[in-house]
């Protein structure tokens, strides 16, 4: 059987010869993501602001307006109103009201008893109804969790590499992140817990990658002493490119089936790392790599450190 | 690599085997297990409610209300500790403002009597000497009595844990349901209830305090001092449940929520909703003497400090049995009967998040993340073969037992799944080939540099192992963070991340290992189909 190569046996592409440009083009991509996030917002999911959601399956297709003005007939603050996976569903989502907690589910049960007397056949999917205080730790808790997550993976890059492979390491990381801020900015898809979950998966897929290349990188700065180092780097890349190219094909597929057949709720989750991995993809290659070089990783970098000799050397 | 001793490759068939076997009664339809043979492993994966359906409640106390009735116990203690004992101890002006009990001592001399007292009913709090209750004098005679912060804590603590086991009984009286309720910290109570239809009717029964009293209604009281609030002496001011204004009742308590023996729906002569109550026998004597005192006069029956309804005595009530309406319908006089009989909620409980799941929308996750996971499977499986030939094939048969492997392991511990948990599991499938992914890669590449096909495979997992084992480090850093940071849903994605790392290691890497071995040393290949 003739097997599939993606990446031909030998590869020599000249990756660092555009390394200035990917690194100016990542920089302003990276300050254009986090401006934009910081100017738009998110559309916060009432996970991290409060309120209720409510998602409503209707007996046929409903006129939107129309549910609109009744919600709002409630009086209940800003209502928004979304289609959500198919023509018959939707999501209404309502502010934290005024009146603490007890109005909180007053407004909710309101909003439910006016779905099912107004249309006949309606079915409540779901309800989540989120006080402030709780939103807030959840908020809280989800920044501290990618932000451990992000100096956590760093110091370990450290500890088995170097110093400058720890700092590529967050580097690439608050890269990554970064472009996934700026994509939920820019298309007001919502951001609730999943999503959460989905920048930490990103955080350490996108790790994952680089530290291949880094293992490869490491393990040629021993081997060939004497060879100049972007030299070196694209050697590596070259090297881990079919890997690289392979793994991410495994794990976009996977990715993509449950982005199209997969549940609508975890859409959102499925998106962000299907994003992550292709962001985390080119930032192995471009972000991480380019870094090594300003921080003037040599072969003299793993002198002191004989100990880590991977296995045995015969070549 | 061709040594491959008869007890690793036993061992790890062993593994296999049991990962096979313990996932099995979890992929079972609910109507086959009972075909499963009972010597085998039982348990299985527990499926969170957002894909049971089923509503998650987090309950928080309200610690304002806590301090609310622990002051108002104190003051009635003041009272009858006064009141009690040669001499009683003349005391007015007894008060509960500023968040303290504080009360005037007529008599000058008994002052330090009345400290005595008062300290005598405090009580200790752990092991460091501190009392629950500071007492102090002001202004000579003005003794003051103020909560101290051990025990609030102390108090709060004691709440918790009755509210919880009160919690329990209301939403399950019959114990037989598979309910979750546990604290959460130091004022939160965790309710998970699988396959709610109305969760409304959760939260009411959840939401009532159901503290009952019966006390006397106080006819002295002048209406217009009622009408602006003010109560005369021994008595108090409150609202009836009706909305019709106040009305003024004597502060001692004749019987409480505490004494009943059993609450029951049921109805009236007119074919009203009402409560049928029955006391315990203490409860029943008190009410029994009181009613006899009492005839022609009315009682007030207060519910969590509403007075429902104002009944005339007519007769002694001795058989220590009582109707309590008030309007209800069947629906809320069945939740009240629930709630008096399961006991009072020892402080009042906020709904701070609820989510709710329907049960179609549920089977309706699981039903498509099944599909997406076993098409993705298809695919990764799909684009193996065409890539890597045999060695496709390995990783693809350890990507199968991968599979089993999760689900064994989560069966084992009785893990929950949750559908960011699918989404993992979906994940992992792509992820976890990574590690053949990479010893296919070097194996090819050892090869492309002339090495022998033995020499190659050898070398190709050994060099491969770094990487893979760095790489899936920074995996369990983020999921175990997540598992750590995350709540419900989020961890269930983390623990199903988790396992797949390790168990893709040991199918990656030692799995395929044997397979390869196998292979190289049954049939001598003169050419590496990679």
């Amino acid at each position: 059987m003739r097997l599939l190569k993606l990446v031909p046996d030998h590869t020599n592409v000249d990756f660092m010869r555009w390394r200035n440009v990917a690194v100016i083009l990542s920089s302003i991509m990276t300050v254009l993501a986090l401006s934009y996030s910081a100017y738009r917002g998110f559309n916060m999911g009432v996970d991290f602001v409060g309120g209720q959601m409510i998602r409503v399956t209707f007996a046929q297709p409903i006129n939107a307006e129309q549910l609109r003005s009744r919600v709002d007939g409630l009086h209940l603050g800003e209502a928004s109103i979304q289609e959500f996976g198919g023509p018959t569903t939707y999501q209404i989502r309502l502010p934290k009201p005024p009146g603490g907690d007890a109005a909180a589910n007053v407004a909710a049960t309101q909003a439910k008893d006016m779905i099912i007397a107004d249309y006949p056949g309606a079915k409540i999917d779901s309800v989540e109804s989120v006080s402030g205080k709780v939103s807030e730790e959840l908020a809280e808790n989800g920044a501290m969790a990618i932000i451990f997550a992000m100096l956590g993976i760093s110091i370990y890059i450290w500890f088995r590499f170097e110093w400058q492979f720890g700092v590529g390491a967050l580097i690439t990381i608050a890269h990554d992140v970064s472009m996934i801020l700026g994509f939920f900015a820019f298309s007001r898809l919502q951001v609730d817990l999943n999503v959460v979950a989905a920048f930490l998966t990103v955080v350490g897929y996108s790790l994952n990658d680089t530290v291949v290349i880094y293992d490869r990188i490491r393990e040629n700065l021993r081997k060939y002493r004497k060879m100049a180092i972007l030299p070196l780097l694209n050697l590596s890349l070259n090297e881990t490119l079919a890997r690289t190219v392979v793994t991410s094909m495994t794990v976009l597929i996977a990715l993509a089936v449950l982005m199209i057949i997969g549940p609508e709720v975890i859409f959102g989750l499925s998106l962000a790392i299907f994003l992550g991995v292709v962001v985390g993809t080119y930032s192995s290659i471009y972000v991480s790599t380019p870094v090594l070089v300003w921080l003037g990783v040599s072969p003299d970098s793993f002198v002191k450190a004989p100990v880590e000799t991977p296995g045995q050397r015969t070549a | 690599m061709l040594d491959f001793p008869r007890w690793k490759v036993m061992t790890i068939w062993a593994i296999v085997l049991i990962g096979i076997l313990f996932s099995i009664p979890s992929l079972l339809p609910q109507s086959a297990r009972h075909y499963w043979p009972s010597f085998l492993p039982q348990s299985t994966i527990s499926l969170g409610l957002d894909l049971a359906g089923g509503s998650h409640l987090l309950l928080e106390a309200d610690l304002q209300d806590l301090n609310k009735q622990r002051l108002q116990t104190m003051e009635d203690t003041v009272t009858s500790e006064m009141n009690r004992g040669e001499p009683a101890i003349g005391i007015s002006d007894v008060s509960t403002s500023g968040g303290r009990v504080s009360f005037l001592v007529t008599n000058p001399t008994q002052v330090d009597a009345a400290v005595e007292r008062m300290r005598s009913v405090t009580q200790g709090v752990g092991l460091t000497g501190t009392r629950d209750w500071d007492v102090g004098v002001i202004d000579l005679n003005r003794i003051v009595l103020t909560p101290t912060k051990s025990g609030t804590q102390q108090a709060l603590k004691n709440a918790m844990s009755v509210a919880r086991d009160v919690v329990r009984r209301r939403i399950d009286p019959g114990g037989t349901k598979e309910i979750t309720v546990i604290t959460e910290g130091s004022d939160r109570i965790l309710v998970q209830v699988p396959g709610v239809e109305n969760p409304e009717e959760l939260k009411r029964l959840i939401g009532q305090t159901a503290r009952l009293e019966f006390k006397l209604v106080d006819l002295a009281a002048d209406p217009n001092q009622v009408a602006q609030g003010h109560a005369p002496a021994g008595s108090q001011i409150l609202q009836r449940a009706d909305g019709t204004g106040p009305i003024a009742v004597k502060r001692r308590v004749i019987v409480s929520g505490d004494q009943l023996e059993d609450a029951r729906q049921g109805f009236d002569q007119d074919g009203r909703a009402v409560v049928e109550i029955k006391f315990n026998a203490d409860g029943a004597r008190r009410f029994g003497r009181v009613t006899q005192e009492n005839v022609g006069k009315p009682f007030a029956i207060i519910l969590d400090d509403k007075v429902l309804s104002a009944p005339n005595i007519n007769e002694p009530i001795l058989g220590g049995s009582a109707q309590i309406s008030g309007g209800f319908t069947v629906q809320t006089a069945n939740d009240l009967a629930i709630s008096l009989a399961s006991g009072k909620l020892p402080v009042k409980l906020n709904v701070i998040e609820e989510r709710t799941v329907g049960p179609d929308l549920g089977a309706d996750s699981i039903h498509k993340g099944v599909i997406a996971s076993l098409v993705g499977t298809a695919g990764v499986i799909l684009f193996m073969l065409v890539t890597y030939g045999r060695f496709g094939v390995y990783a693809n048969i350890a990507l199968i037992v991968n599979g089993f492997l999760i689900l064994g392991i989560m069966s084992i511990f009785n893990a929950t799944l949750t559908l960011p948990g699918i989404a993992g599991f979906v994940l992992t499938i792509g992820a976890a080939v990574d590690a053949n992914v990479l010893i296919n890669e070097r194996i090819r590449e050892e090869h492309r540099r002339g090495r022998k096909i033995i020499e190659s495979v050898d070398i190709g997992y050994r060099e491969a192992m770094h990487a893979i084992y760095d790489a899936n480090v920074t995996h369990v850093i983020s999921a175990a963070l997540m598992a750590y940071f995350g709540s419900g849903p989020v961890r269930g994605f983390a623990v199903v991340l988790l396992i797949g790392v390790v168990t893709s290691v040991f199918t990656a890497v030692f799995f395929t290992r044997m397979l390869v071995a196998i292979w190289l040393r049954n049939k001598r290949p003169k050419a590496l189909p990679i």
